[in-house]
């Protein structure tokens, strides 16, 4: 099986672990009042950033809506500095003024998580506006939700980079709500969301999701083409989040059952990844041991961070607001 | 030199993009087309396609990709054909342009003007004939400029395009054909500066863009019957030059403010709030507002004018606090 290095699969194991345990360290600090409100875990979705980002060269840009933990961290930001902006304090990423929702990483060319669903899609657009006009060597990659395809701004965007020929990758991340809205409720195409960049003439696939491998593969497929200036691409990953859409949504209730969360949670991405290391014997459970132990302590370390950091001053509420 | 309020535009971004190449004009019919009003005239033939980029009519799509396009290190101008269309792009003007180096703790910039018409034309109809400037000056992170001479145009809108931030820069239409001397050669305007446009001892009239020439003609009638009116021209809606209006309320003691914006939270009342707070022991009688009427705009001429501030109008403000 091609890619199949123990080192490399064990650093994409890292990330999705990194992932997982960040998040679920951040669902108890929200329950302990350290992080207020409204957080957004990937938990269930890990394969998808890890996947994706594991195809860039480090001066490429990704840009994500609000559930935006993964790809930062995936990007290679600090645990503590994220964590710590999710704290609101002075150390975090963006100083405490973004938030969960708004994380930026300018120095690992994380551009930004958005919250109004769409809106970003057309910055994405932008980034990429500016590499092919500055004859850059470089691509963008945009995540969002299957629940940002229909906007108005997506379609708008997606026209845009096709008209264009723009150098960015969109990657639908589609775990089937939005919010606890099903696709099949909300996309006239929903069979098929992929079918919506086709018809601007963007080439578009499906992948497993749940595979980081998978992703990972197609990303590597796509990435040089969309580098070379071949046009923009659309990649619909099916996942499924594992929580409820925010920390005020129950993981199961009104609109899903406790039975279709349990039989995705049977696909979980880092089981995947693990059974794969595992049934080519390159690695035992003594290796996930070290890794489960690594990367608590990072987490727990980011949490230390945050908790030592100082809340920004009141000196800093007007800072930042224009540049002199 | 004497130039047109369109020329002057036309010079100014002509002569910085020939400075620097991380300028693009983005927009509707700004390339081929010269401009829907001919403000990028001969623009696609000296910068080419390239930087003179001709958009679909998709102005939440093509503001956000100048946004993103800022973020990544070009400047780009956006011309929205008008300022109505501003609307239609106000999710990526509020929520990203104006918010992005604040929710970034710093780490982003927005470097990026977005200009065109706003105001009444001739009977263009509620929906092309609005004043929004006060939407945009409430927005923090937002810079606003409204400038009312080709010179003032000109020399702003080379401080716009050098400005790390975003600024919408409200023209006019009917602002398009008139004349006025411009100085020579490279020169800027400092963004947040007003000017004394007509210094006088009675009263002050605070008036921007196409209301600033209405002003200008109710002082010179005014002045016939005795009463020397100054007019100052605030040039930049958003920082405010306050100290140049509060030291003419502090000399006249009367102050008049005309916009041709809805009256209702218009800008002369944020203006009003600024001078009452600064200068209230100064004022001889209470502030008086000239605006426009709180009616989406009729397309029938008497209707039309109805709804507009004109010269009479501001003279009887002015007569009304003498």
């Amino acid at each position: 099986m091609a890619n199949m290095d123990t080192t490399d699969l064990f650093a994409l194991y890292r990330q999705m672990l990194l992932i997982r345990r960040f998040e679920e360290k951040s669902a108890e600090m929200y329950a302990l009042a350290k992080i207020a409100g409204f957080l957004h875990l990937y938990i269930g979705e890990e394969a998808i950033a890890v996947g994706a980002i594991a195809a860039l060269c480090p001066d490429d840009y990704a840009i994500s809506a609000y559930r935006d933990h993964g790809h930062c961290l995936a990007r290679g930001s600090d645990p503590g500095r994220v964590m710590a902006e999710l704290f609101g304090k002075a150390t975090g990423l963006c100083k405490g003024k973004g938030g969960s929702m708004h994380l930026v990483d300018l120095a690992n060319r994380f551009m930004g998580g958005y919250a109004i669903v769409g809106g970003h899609i057309p910055l994405a657009t932008g980034l990429a506006f500016a590499i092919q006009y500055q004859g850059q060597d470089l691509v963008t990659v945009c995540f969002f939700g299957e629940g940002a395809v229909p906007s108005g701004q997506a379609h708008e965007a997606f026209n845009l980079a096709a008209l264009w020929k723009l150098p960015v990758i969109f990657v639908c991340e589609n775990n089937r709500y939005g919010m606890g809205t099903p696709v099949e409720r909300a996309i006239a195409l929903y069979t098929d969301v992929a079918e919506t960049a086709r018809s601007y003439g963007i080439a578009a696939e499906r992948v497993d999701g749940m595979d980081v491998l998978a992703v990972r593969s197609a990303m590597q497929r796509v990435v040089p083409q969309v580098r070379a200036g071949r046009g923009p691409y659309f990649i619909e990953a099916t996942t499924y989040r594992f929580l409820g859409h925010s920390m005020s949504d129950p993981a199961h209730g009104h609109y899903r059952t406790k039975e279709e969360v349990e039989e995705h949670r049977r696909r979980d991405p880092l089981v995947i990844l693990k059974q794969t290391i595992l049934d080519h014997k390159l690695g035992g459970e003594t290796d996930f041991k070290t890794v489960e132990r690594e990367v608590g302590e990072a987490v727990a370390a980011a949490v230390a961070f945050a908790e030592e950091s100082p809340f920004p001053p009141p000196s800093a509420l007007y800072e930042d607001v224009i540049q002199e | 030199m004497v130039l047109s309020y369109r020329e002057a535009l036309n010079q100014a971004m002509r002569e910085e993009m020939r400075r620097d190449t991380r300028i693009v004009l983005i927009g509707e019919e700004v390339g081929y087309y010269q401009g829907a009003f001919k403000v990028s005239k001969g623009f696609v033939e000296e910068f080419g396609p390239k930087r003179v980029v001709d958009t679909p009519i998709t102005e939440a799509g093509f503001t956000g990709l100048a946004i993103g396009a800022a973020m990544a290190g070009l400047r780009p101008i956006v011309e929205l054909m008008t300022m109505n269309f501003a609307i239609v792009a106000l999710d990526q003007i509020v929520n990203n342009a104006a918010k992005i180096r604040y929710m970034s703790g710093g780490q982003l910039s927005v470097p990026l003007v977005i200009r065109g018409p706003g105001s009444a034309a001739h009977q263009l109809g509620a929906q092309h004939s609005q004043s929004l400037e006060a939407w945009f000056c409430h927005v923090p992170g937002l810079k606003v400029i409204a400038p009312a001479t080709p010179h003032d145009a000109k020399g702003l809108l080379k401080s716009a395009i050098r400005d790390q931030n975003p600024v919408i820069f409200i023209e006019a239409q009917l602002l398009y054909g008139t004349k006025g001397e411009v100085a020579e050669g490279d020169y800027t305007i400092p963004i947040g500066t007003a000017e004394v446009k007509r210094p006088g001892l009675d009263v002050t009239i605070v008036a921007y863009s196409k209301m600033l020439q209405l002003a200008l003609d109710a002082a010179e009638s005014l002045s016939g019957e005795g009463i020397d009116v100054e007019v100052i021209d605030p040039r930049t809606l958003k920082p405010l030059d306050l100290d140049t209006i509060v030291s003419s309320v502090q000399k006249t003691g009367r102050l008049v403010i005309v916009e041709e914006g809805w009256r209702f939270c218009g800008l002369g009342a944020q203006i009003a709030e600024s001078v009452y707070t600064a200068a209230f022991d100064f004022l001889d009688a209470p502030i008086v507002r000239v605006t426009g009427e709180d009616v989406p705009m009729p397309y029938s001429r008497p209707l039309e004018d109805a709804a507009i501030p004109d010269v009479p109008r501001v003279i009887a403000a002015v007569r009304s606090i003498r």
